[in-house]
Parts: C-alpha cells; structure tokens; sequence
C-alpha cells in the first residue's frame, strides 16, 4: 500500500509539473519561471515542443493522469491484494520514461538547452518507474477471505 | 487511510496555488536574469558597439544608461546631426557602453534587450527603438512585452531573444562595463570621453551636437600628422 501512495502523491507533483508547462504552451502567463540559467523557453518554443500536433507537455498530463487515477483506484480496500494494478501502472511509468528519454536526448544533442521542469519531471517519472518494480516485487498480501470478482483488464 | 487521502487534497490544493501563481507572475524569473545585477561579472573582451570607422581619428565613448531621460534626449536630438557631420565623414568613431545607474528600475533590463538584439547584428535599431518609444521608462510599469515588440520592429528573432533574456546572457557583461565606468569615475548619464579623456566637466547643459564638432575639429586640428604609410611587409 505505502508503495501505491508513494506512486500517487510522485504522480500528483508530476502531473502539475506538466499542467504548468502544457498552460504555458497554451500561451497562459508571460515567460515560463526557468531560474537564471534559462533554458525552458528555448525548449518550449523548439519545434520539438509539438509531437503529433499537440504539445509535448500534454502528453505529459495525460500520463501523470492515467497513473494518478490508477494508483488511488489501486488503493480501493478491494484492489490492495491486486498486482494487476501495479502491472498497469508499471506499463504507463515504462512508457512515461521511453518519452523522457526521447526528450532528454532532443534537449542535450538537437536543442542544445535544458529545461529545469522537464529535468524534474524526468526525475519524478523514474521515480514512479522504479517504485512502480519495487510493487511488483514485493511479497503478496494474504488473502482476504472473501472471493473477489473484479479484475483489471 | 483517511490521512493519506488529506495529504493528497492538502497537495493538490498547494500545487495548484503555485501553478496559478506562476501563471499569474509568469516572466519575473526572466526579468530578474536579465534585469538585476548578476553573480559574477563577466570580462568578455567585449567594449562596446560601435559606430563609425575604425582608424577615425578620435573615439568617443559614450557611457548611458537606457532609462535616463537626458540620454534619450541627447540619442534622438543630437545623434542624428553627430552621426552626419563626425561619423560617416569619417572624424568619429562613437563606442557605447552601459552604465545603468541604480536609481533606475528597467535600466539593466533595457541594456540586456539591446545586448540580446546585438547578438543579432540589430543593436543599432534595438536602441533607436528603445529612445525613440521612450515612453517605457516614464511609466514604471515591467516592460517586458513592450521590449519584445521592439526587438521585433527591430528585425530582431524572437526565440533567441527571449532564450537570450530569460537566461540573463550578458548581464555580466553590462555589470563589467558599469564597474568600468565607475573607474573612469562615470558621476551620470550620458558621459563622454574623448580619446580617454573626460568631456565637458564644467558644463551645465547636455552637450549638442556643435560642441561635439569643434571638440573632434580641434583634436583633428592639434593631433601630430600621421606618419606617410609604410608598404606591408611580408
């Protein structure tokens, strides 16, 4: 359980992490907060800052969504003896950390500039990937004694 | 069980005050980079933009400060006539370096989008613009939004300018030019000198472009001829 709320509260962070970045691509606000070593607006207004017609900062909010939802739903007394949960959001970190890479890798060598937010997204993300096996690796739960119908697709 | 659900609304409700309030302020980050005075001072070799020839016989190095009224007076009163009768004859040269007095709120921050429209080869339009709406510096509000259309009038792109500002590229540089000025012992804006020597101590008005033009005629007039040119040896 504690490795769940672990989960929800890193993807709770992450997903106001990528709010803010997917608000400010929208044009809400003035010049994104960066520090003074800038780097944020160079890689938000890069063209890779748009993958498949949509802000790549979206995508971002989508997945920390789709982990944030997964994990408080995992937390359910019914789902607590269920690994499917950490599976699926092991399958989500997996995928969330893949496009990290991606952009990681167009930062350093296409774009030549680091965002401060994207790096500590990057950090959460992995976060939640290795808590994420960690879960999957524990020791199950005893049973409850009642039988249980649900199960996660 | 119940506790860990309060932590996660108490979050939720902090994180997204922040996000608001960053949304809300969004651009002080950049103009403290770029407006404020930086960590370090940096000694980029650099001494300034320049206008006219490089073997002109006299140099002019013109200290000022983008906010101050008398220097804006003196860029779109005086210039125009200095540039026509000393600069493009071939007499002057003009340097200009920064030295934004403190007194000045968006002086550093003018100084910076001037150096980041330099970067661009558009330093010239970026301060002709700057003194020509220099409306921005009578109203005391962040001209953050102002100076991008400026730099935009100027030919200036927007990305690199924007990166250039928010990262504070040559605050360093304006601060080492300041500290330059302070040597020369700078006392206000504009301050001139001439070949290195300090102009119009005792004078109680803002110089014209007439004082300019007898000061470069007489140097011209008192400086020992130059020696026949020599054939380049090899």
């Amino acid at each position: 359980m504690r490795y769940r709320q672990a989960i929800a509260l890193l993807a709770l962070v992450g997903l106001f992490v990528a709010l803010y970045l997917w608000l400010h691509a929208l044009g809400f606000g003035g010049a994104i907060k960066c520090g003074a070593s800038g780097g944020c607006e160079t890689v938000q207004t890069s063209p890779w800052a748009v993958f498949l017609g949509l802000p790549v900062a979206f995508y971002g909010v989508v997945g920390y969504l789709a982990v944030l939802i997964a994990a408080l739903v995992s937390l359910r007394p019914a789902a607590l003896a269920q690994p499917g949960w950490d599976r699926l959001v092991l399958g989500l970190a997996s995928l969330g950390v893949v496009f990290t890479a991606y952009l990681t890798y167009v930062e350093l060598f296409l774009i030549h500039a680091i965002c401060r937010w994207c790096v500590g997204s990057a950090v959460i993300i992995t976060a939640i990937w290795i808590v994420s096996i960690a879960a999957l690796r524990r020791p199950s739960p005893p049973k409850s004694p009642e039988p249980r119908t649900d199960r996660v697709a | 069980m119940n506790r860990f659900y309060v932590m996660v609304g108490v979050l939720a409700v902090v994180l997204g005050i922040g996000v608001f309030a960053m949304l809300k302020t969004g651009g002080a980050s950049a103009s403290d980079a770029a407006a404020g005075p930086p960590p370090t001072v940096v000694d980029d070799s650099f001494r300034g933009y320049t206008l006219g020839q490089e073997n002109a016989p006299v140099e002019i190095v013109e200290y000022l400060d983008f906010e101050c009224p008398v220097c804006a007076t003196f860029a779109t009163l005086q210039m125009p006539t200095i540039t026509e009768q000393l600069i493009t004859t071939g007499k002057a040269r003009w340097r200009f370096r920064d030295y934004p007095l403190p007194i000045h709120k968006y002086s550093r921050f003018a100084a910076h989008a001037a150096q980041c429209a330099g970067a661009q080869g558009r330093y010239f339009q970026m301060q002709d613009q700057l003194f020509s709406h220099h409306q921005w510096a009578q109203t005391g509000k962040d001209p953050s939004s102002l100076f991008r259309d400026l730099a935009q009038a100027s030919g200036v792109d927007l990305k690199a300018y924007d990166a250039c500002m928010e990262a504070g590229r040559y605050a360093g540089r304006i601060e080492y030019s300041r500290q330059e000025g302070e040597q020369r012992v700078v006392d206000g804006t504009p301050t001139f000198f001439a070949n290195g020597t300090k102009l119009f101590n005792g004078l109680r008005r803002l110089p014209n472009s007439d004082d300019f033009k007898s000061l470069v005629d007489s140097i011209i007039a008192h400086s020992p001829p130059k020696p026949a040119a020599r054939p380049a040896r090899r």
